[in-house]
């Protein structure tokens, strides 16, 4: 366990690292008006809305599936609550478009849950089908504007401080919560059973459908709140470019997390690494001063690396170079 | 429906549902507009839609051996970026072409020998191709880069005449010319049916000493060529280069392959299916645009929702 945490901490150690070597002032924090300031800070309120994402996205990758839609349910959220809210101020109104957004992402992660348990269609595919509609669908509700809202409740979800970023607070309090509920309880172990074999461990008096079910719905939520988030942020929904794609940055976090795309184990500490290391890139390359647009490059090797390390075959020939080399 | 049924082989069943969704479409198009249901209407749908063909060809051959690619309209948008970035240093046209298509099918050999060499997914390799590419993209320019290169405007603006007053564009020829090349290779060549026998079952082609790996990867290299063609077809439809070009073209291109019948568990299919599963979707964005009043978000929708249906019946299909 520890040896599998060790390489993300390394990778995160070393990013950090260079953001000190690069801005000096990288570390500092200051206190202004009760509100943390900083390099690391920053991360943190960027990272949320993918840290949120990759937390539902482990779920769903422990039992062998995949959720592609969870950018396209992002942007639906955010474009329900600000098209609710309109011109009020009111906070209530905030309140209730955000429950209304998040009842909507739950109705859709039971449907990505009924193609992928119900009818058994491969995951990848069936969120697909969410992932092409679903835009489309977000831009139906805000007819194809970027609708702003000025509300200061609604502005808080994303922008707002207690000390630290209220965004990171939430996403924290649900890795709290995920990490209690699967952990303390049955519920961890069950989910690695149904991704390791679900047909076994149905037959072992599993209810693997439901398992799969919640998941999925889990991850919608997940999605819907950080799709509040990033909507919040910047007090408006962007239904082309809100949450785009977010999906394959929370499938990051999770892969450099350690937990396996096969299914059947998971690490939730490990995708609160990943996410920080996605997030602390992304801050790196702004820092050193490349086009942002280039992270797109770094990304995809550090995906290459990871998926190399964690592969039973590279593993095998690289040990066994280890071995032909001290002998 | 059943009397068809029993004259038709079963295993065109699918391809000729699709046949059908588009005779539909398209019947549902000329009785509802005037002017709908012309020649030059069908060939737009070729004209607009001829860098999808060559991507849906390409695609079915990788979806027929199992996998799948997400690359692809990544390396779409960074061909058109070489494209126009290379026509602006002046290299002459012929190096262009040729460092195009040798950049796709060398992102295609990488990818392909990444997920056969070390056994992973091919989700998560073609995955970081597309990030690749589009980051790629960026490093030549952030900005979009126009062509102004006047061979290639030439042949973009070209029109070949055809008898009834319908005009087409070279693009049209070159990818119908790689349906044709694809169809070809996968019934009357060696690593076709190896293609789909690797699709069917990949330890029983072993078995059997078929070349599986061979397949395996170069499915990934026709398809790495067929984006970088798309591509090329993609910046003379556009004369620009731009790193957010086709930005998830690879969904169309799934999704067209999927409504022609693919299956994504590999082993059954055909080309021609992705060629109709094309013309559908094109059918459906030329009945949204004569419209007028709906908006263009709802072709997404309905592809989502056409993705569903094809996804759904396939599902019933495998099971019985």
């Amino acid at each position: 366990m520890k040896n599998r945490l060790l390489w993300p901490l390394l990778a995160l150690a070393a990013l950090l690292l260079l953001n000190l070597a690069v801005t000096p002032s990288f570390f500092a924090l200051r206190m202004q008006d009760g509100h943390l300031y900083g390099g690391l800070v920053d991360v943190l309120k960027n990272g949320a809305p993918t840290l949120l994402i990759a937390l539902g996205m482990t779920l769903v990758i422990a039992t062998r599936g995949i959720d592609l839609s969870v950018g396209a349910v992002a942007a639906i959220a955010g474009a329900v609550t600000c098209v609710h809210i309109g011109a009020s101020g009111d906070a209530g109104t905030a309140f209730a478009g955000m429950a209304l957004a998040l009842v909507l992402c739950a109705v859709l992660g039971l449907w990505n849950g009924l193609l992928v348990a119900g009818l058994g269609i491969q995951p990848i595919i069936a969120t697909l089908v969410l992932m092409t509609a679903g835009r489309g669908v977000a831009m139906l509700v805000t007819e194809g504007q970027i609708v702003t809202v000025n509300n200061t409740a609604y502005r808080q979800v994303g922008a707002g401080f207690v000390v630290l970023p209220i965004s990171i607070l939430i996403s924290l309090l649900v890795l709290g919560l995920v990490a209690f509920a699967t952990r303390r309880t049955a519920l961890g172990v069950l989910i690695e059973a149904v991704g390791v074999n679900p047909e076994a461990s149905r037959l072992a008096g599993v209810r693997s459908r439901t398992i799969i079910w919640t998941v999925y719905v889990f991850a919608a939520v997940c999605a819907g709140i950080a799709g509040l988030m990033i909507s919040s942020n910047v007090s408006a929904a962007d239904a082309n470019n809100a949450g785009l794609w977010i999906e394959m940055d929370a499938i990051l976090a999770v892969v450099i997390g350690g937990t396996s795309l096969a299914g059947g184990r998971y690490s939730l500490t490990g995708t609160l690494l990943g996410a920080l290391i996605i997030q602390t890139l992304t801050t790196t390359v702004y820092t050193i001063g490349v086009a942002p647009e280039v992270t797109l490059v770094f990304k995809a090797v550090v995906v290459i690396a990871v998926c190399l390390v964690q592969a039973p075959k590279a593993r095998a020939a690289l040990s066994f170079r280890k071995v032909a080399v001290s002998s | 429906m059943t009397a068809l049924a029993q004259r038709v082989p079963s295993r065109f069943l699918p391809v000729l549902a699709t046949v059908v969704l588009f005779v539909l479409t398209f019947g549902v198009g000329s009785a509802r507009y005037e002017g709908f249901a012309s020649g030059q209407v069908i060939a737009n749908l070729f004209i607009d839609n001829a860098f999808l063909i060559v991507l849906a060809a390409g695609m079915t051959f990788v979806i027929l051996s199992g996998g799948i690619d997400l690359s692809v309209g990544s390396v779409v948008a960074l061909s058109t970026m070489v494209t126009a970035a290379g026509l602006r240093a002046g290299w002459p046209v012929p190096l262009v072409v040729l460092a195009v298509l040798v950049i796709g099918s060398t992102l295609g050999l990488l990818m392909g020998l990444v997920i056969h060499r070390f056994d992973i997914q091919p989700f998560i390799v073609t995955l970081a191709g597309m990030f690749l590419a589009r980051g790629l993209c960026f490093v030549i320019s952030v900005e979009s880069v126009s062509i102004k290169n006047s061979t290639f405007r030439d042949v973009a603006t070209a029109a070949i005449k055809l008898p009834g007053g319908v005009t087409i564009t070279y693009n049209v020829v070159i990818a119908l010319l790689v349906v044709v090349a694809a169809l070809y290779v996968l019934h009357r060549t060696r690593f076709g049916r190896t293609v789909y026998a690797v699709g069917g079952s990949e330890s029983s082609a072993m078995l059997m000493g078929l070349p599986t790996a061979r397949a395996k990867v170069g499915v990934y290299v026709i398809s790495g060529f067929c984006s970088a063609l798309a591509g090329l077809l993609f910046s003379l439809y556009m004369l620009s280069g731009y790193g957010l070009h086709a930005v998830g073209m690879e969904l169309e291109a799934i999704a067209a392959v999927v409504i022609g019948g693919t299956l994504l568990a590999g082993g059954v299919g055909y080309v021609l299916g992705g060629l109709v599963g094309v013309l559908v979707l094109g059918t459906i964005q030329t009945l949204i645009s004569f419209q007028g009043t709906l908006s263009s978000w709802w072709t997404k929708i309905v592809i989502g929702v056409l993705l569903l249906v094809f996804i759904a019946v396939q599902r019933t299909m495998v099971r019985r």
